[in-house]
């Protein structure tokens, strides 16, 4: 089993799903708790991926390789390096955790329900370990049916709406990413005589500047659209707010990492040359900064909870792509924290919203108000959530977004400044929306009997929280995790940086 | 066996013969010997072992060409030409047959117009779509497709007493005559051109000509038209969507991939046979016609509310993407037109069969709406539809992905990346119809309490094409082999 133990992870929840199906629909309870068990069971065995994983390799880890359709070159290839070990660990724990907040909230086809949401982890899991491309691209778009059918039906007022633009906007980017990926397949025929969609395999390419600049911007429509970069954000918002808050959650916390994902792992590695292409990064930075201030603006004047939440994203994954392209290591590091981050935060966030919206079937800011009073355990939840997304000391988002910061400026003093602006506008949003409704005095008569958390609803908050903490406190794992991943993409992409700037690489050292 | 008839002509033939035999058979015992609307079920046994024995003789053929270490070989003088592409080709045909028969008994019950010559028209239509796959000669070509499109014009108008299915066989016959035509004209070019009706011959004397000689020309453009209809390419389309909504459902599922499968096979002979030395002219008539295909395919299909209609402009968008194959023209687009058209037609009849499946009594079953609450009424049914649906959409790890794949790869191959790009972007639009239908069935309510028709053919065609349909997209290695050898065109 050890040497399989990727396939393990991978295909834990797929089988769970299987088995979830012979259950009949009727019994709603044994397919929720079959459901929860499923989940517990895909993090428990992800946990022996971290105690094996060996910080101080380069390269990929508990690799497996088996044939598939040796006609096209696909191959099954999975494979973890810190960067996807870190994504898969936050993919299974908030996965499970998903699970379990949604045991009230979901009334209808509880089946069905179940089972797009096991069958969406595998395909999550699936992005995060491919090393074939083709493989990669099957679970790319395995992911998107599922959550179609998670928004389009159980989601809200406007969901088909939501679910429908989700579903087009995502395949839009993915078919052109497609054409990208077999741009490099058939390269590769050309120079080496085989075809192969192995990344390894990939990587030995030569390619001419100005095809890498075609495959790039191929790939940044996939991927882009994913994230999602201004300006091809616009699903985010409606999906977010239609769907099902376990369904937000994913697809915050998860969903969206698989965009960054792809830039770190195909588009920079893959296509150095572009890459670094000056206007290339002008471009890419210049996107992430308009998302992080725009972003932050328009959630300062977000009437809806959740839409406010939605929006922050958009900030903070600005925040990532910012650090992927400051092409350094501290920007790199600190944008793979950043994203796990965001999934503890954003995620946490999400299932606040949804416990209020559970309770009083409505997400206006304006129908609450002094919660705290009432719901006390709530109230600290939700203030440890929201400063760990503000970036507070001492909590996992102030690590990330510190490091980031630090890679931009690295880079380019004036790209520091502007993000920090989004930092300082990310503070007013949330601490104004928690004053909004947690403080002051109760003033809609609705809210005075609202019930606090119970031990499920805490049993969900509390491994995110314990997560936060430990990010904040001691992120010094992580840094380690994460030094070898990020420092061959660094090389790749700038082979004399090392050489160059012996200083910037202490610079890490700041933090350890 | 005689100098005209030879065991080599025999051992060519035998599957035609033997799908000929059996359809007259059934003609013949519909009213002799079976003659009880009871007994009707004989019928269907004797096309199942027709189909069995036109297997038997397709197999032998597949192993002889494989011990024998051939390419191919020709019988009647280079009229039949048996070539790993014809096998592929055949197999494909008496699959079709077999499944859209097996759906038909139950299916027609219900319509009331049950009769014993349906069985008998299948296996002849079969019959001329196997000249198609092998002929290489125009006789032999022209006299297949005759016999293929007569058996459908009457097959379409099968239900006498519908004003829909009269019109539609109609208008199918008129337009489907006027296409003929056409054909044969250019074919009299082009024997004017050989003084030959050998395929092989042909090809030699346009070879010998410039590309853009008139001639050349003329026979190009009437023969394209002609072979364009068929497939039903934009602009010369219309016919489809009226014949395909009238028709009954089991005939539109066999017409939409029987009869679209083997105009492919016979187009891709013509193209890349006589016409290949014209390959600059028809390269840019081809490409502006598949993108007006799947422009029109795809728009045109957004808007429908009819299920049938909608597939019907649906297989219409998918002959656009197997004209790209053409278009690139390569060993990995001849093989992703030959992919294309196994995947499609798996997908495209499972999704026809769920149709067929909703047509109860009383309840006609095409709108979207009938669809509508039919996860809940029968999950089986739905979920197929869904694996058919996200196929044709080309979402993987479905069978429909291989088939775009290999188009885009093609494509790519051949530099042709603004074709790629468009043929990527209509996959977007695609989505978007076929979705329709995919929230119909899972989030609208039923509008009636009645379920859906089943019978033992219909589970087992439905299974068969659903199994079909996720196996080869996430294990296509076996199916690719077999596609491989259909590149080796003579």
């Amino acid at each position: 089993m050890s040497e399989h133990l990727l396939s393990l992870v991978l295909f834990t929840p797929l089988a769970g799903m299987l088995v979830l199906l012979l259950i009949p629909g009727s019994r709603k309870n044994l397919i929720r708790l079959w459901a929860n068990l499923v989940g517990a069971a895909g993090f428990l065995v992800s946990i022996p991926l971290v105690l094996r994983f060996d910080k101080s390799a380069g390269g990929f880890q508990m690799v497996e390789r088996a044939e598939w359709i040796p006609s096209l070159g696909a191959r099954y290839i999975v494979g973890i390096d810190g960067i996807s070990l870190l994504l898969v660990m936050l993919t299974t724990l908030v996965g499970a955790l998903a699970i379990l907040s949604s045991w009230s909230a979901i009334e209808e086809r509880v089946k069905q329900y179940y089972a797009m949401f096991l069958l969406q982890q595998t395909g999550m899991l699936g992005v995060f370990v491919a090393l074939d491309f083709f493989l990669f691209f099957v679970f790319w778009e395995v992911v998107l049916v599922p959550m179609y059918f998670i928004i389009g039906v159980w989601g809200g007022p406007r969901k088909l709406y939501a679910a429908i633009k989700f579903f087009l906007y995502t395949l839009a980017g993915s078919v052109l990413m497609l054409l990208g990926i077999l741009t490099l397949y058939f390269q590769h025929f050309r120079q080496f005589g085989f075809y192969s969609f192995e990344i390894a395999e990939l990587m030995k390419l030569d390619l001419p500047p100005g095809l890498q600049q075609w495959v790039f911007w191929a790939f940044f429509i996939g991927f882009a659209i994913k994230v999602p970069m201004f300006p091809f954000h616009t699903w985010l918002p409606d999906a977010h707010v239609e769907a099902p808050t376990a369904g937000s959650v994913i697809l915050a916390s998860i969903l969206l990492k698989m965009g960054t994902y792809g830039f770190l792992r195909f588009s920079l590695p893959l296509l150095p040359k572009a890459s670094i292409d000056p206007l290339v990064v002008q471009i890419l930075i210049g996107l992430s900064l308009v998302a992080i201030i725009y972003g932050a603006l328009v959630s300062l004047m977000q009437q809806d909870w959740k839409k406010l939440v939605a929006y922050s994203s958009v900030s903070h994954l600005g925040f990532c792509t910012l650090g992927i392209f400051a092409l350094n290591p501290n920007g790199l590091a600190g944008s793979v924290i950043q994203q796990i981050n965001h999934g503890i935060s954003t995620g946490m966030l999400f299932l606040i919203v949804g416990i209020v919206y559970e309770r009083r079937h409505t997400r206006e800011i304006a129908e609450y108000g002094g919660l705290a009073h009432v719901m006390p355990k709530f109230a600290t939840v939700f203030a440890i959530a929201m400063l760990s997304s503000a970036g507070l000391p001492l909590l996992n988002g102030f690590i990330g977004e510190f490091t980031i910061l630090q890679g931009a400026f690295e880079a380019n003093r004036i790209w520091a400044a502007f993000a920090v602006t989004g930092v300082i506008l990310g503070a007013a949003y949330l601490l104004w929306l928690y004053q909004r409704t947690m403080l002051g005095q109760i003033t809609n008569p609705k809210n005075l009997r609202l019930p606090d958390l119970n031990l499920r609803e805490l049993a969900v908050f509390l491994p995110l929280i314990a997560w936060a903490i430990w990010i904040g406190v001691y992120p010094k794992p992580y840094f380690e995790v994460l030094e070898k991943p990020v420092a061959e993409i660094v090389e790749r992409v700038r082979p004399d940086y090392f050489r160059q700037a012996p200083a910037a690489v202490a610079g890490l050292e700041v933090l350890r | 066996m005689s100098a005209y008839y030879t065991s080599v002509d025999h051992f060519a033939l035998i599957p035609a013969l033997m799908l000929a035999l059996f359809g007259c058979a059934v003609l013949l015992f519909d009213f002799l010997v079976f003659p009880s609307p009871r007994q009707r079920k004989w019928l269907l046994v004797f096309l199942a072992l027709g189909v069995g024995f036109a297997g038997f003789g397709l197999a032998r053929q597949q192993a002889f060409l494989a011990e024998q270490g051939l390419s191919d070989f020709t019988a009647f003088h280079g009229a039949l030409t048996i070539d790993g592409f014809s096998i592929f080709f055949n197999w494909i045909f008496l699959a079709a047959s077999l499944i859209v028969a097996l759906v038909s008994y139950k299916y027609l019950e219900i319509e009331g117009e049950h009769h014993g010559e349906y069985y008998g028209l299948i296996l002849l239509a079969n019959c001329g779509m196997y000249f198609l796959a092998c002929g290489t000669d125009l006789v032999t070509l022209f006299v297949g497709l005759e016999l293929m499109a007569l058996s459908f014009y009457i097959m379409v108008g099968f239900l006498r007493s519908d004003k829909r299915s009269n019109e539609a066989a109609l208008k199918y016959l008129l337009l489907g005559a006027f296409s003929s035509g056409l054909l044969v004209y250019g074919f009299s070019i082009l024997y004017g051109l050989a003084g030959s009706t050998r395929l092989g011959d042909i090809t030699a004397a346009v070879a010998g000509r410039s590309a853009w000689d008139p001639l050349v020309f003329l026979a190009l453009t009437t023969t394209a038209v002609g072979l364009l209809f068929k497939v039903s390419a934009v602009p010369f389309h219309m016919w489809a969507p009226d014949a395909y909504e009238g028709a009954p459902t089991t005939v539109t599922a066999y017409l939409s991939v029987g009869s679209k499968a083997a105009s492919f096979a016979f187009l891709v002979r013509i193209f890349l046979g006589p016409l290949a030395a014209a390959r600059e002219v028809w390269v840019p008539l081809l490409s502006a016609v598949a993108i007006a295909t799947m422009t029109v395919g795809n728009l045109a299909a957004i808007s429908q509310t009819n299920i049938k209609r909608l597939l019907a402009y649906s297989s219409i968008s998918h002959a656009g993407y197997i004209l790209l194959g053409l278009v690139a023209g390569n060993a990995t687009g001849i093989k992703g037109v030959a992919v294309y058209v196994l995947v499609y037609t798996f997908m495209n009849l499972g999704a026809f069969l769920v149709v067929v499946a909703l047509r109860r009594k009383d309840i006609l079953g095409e709108d979207l709406e009938d669809l509508g609450g039919l996860m809940r009424k029968s999950p089986g049914h739905a979920l197929l539809m869904l694996i058919f649906l996200l196929s044709l959409a080309g979402i993987p790890p479905t069978a429909g992905f291989l088939g775009k794949y290999y188009i885009f790869w093609a494509l790519i191959e051949t530099r042709h990346y603004l074709l790629a790009v468009v043929a990527a972007a209509y996959v977007a639009v695609a989505v978007y119809y076929y979705f329709r239908v995919v929230r119909s069935m899972f989030v609208a309510e039923a509008p009636d309490r009645e379920p859906v028709a089943s019978s033992f053919g219909l589970r087992l065609a439905l299974g068969v094409t659903g199994l079909l349909t996720l196996a080869i997209g996430v294990y296509p290695e076996p199916w690719l082999a077999l596609a491989q050898t259909s590149v080796l065109l003579r």
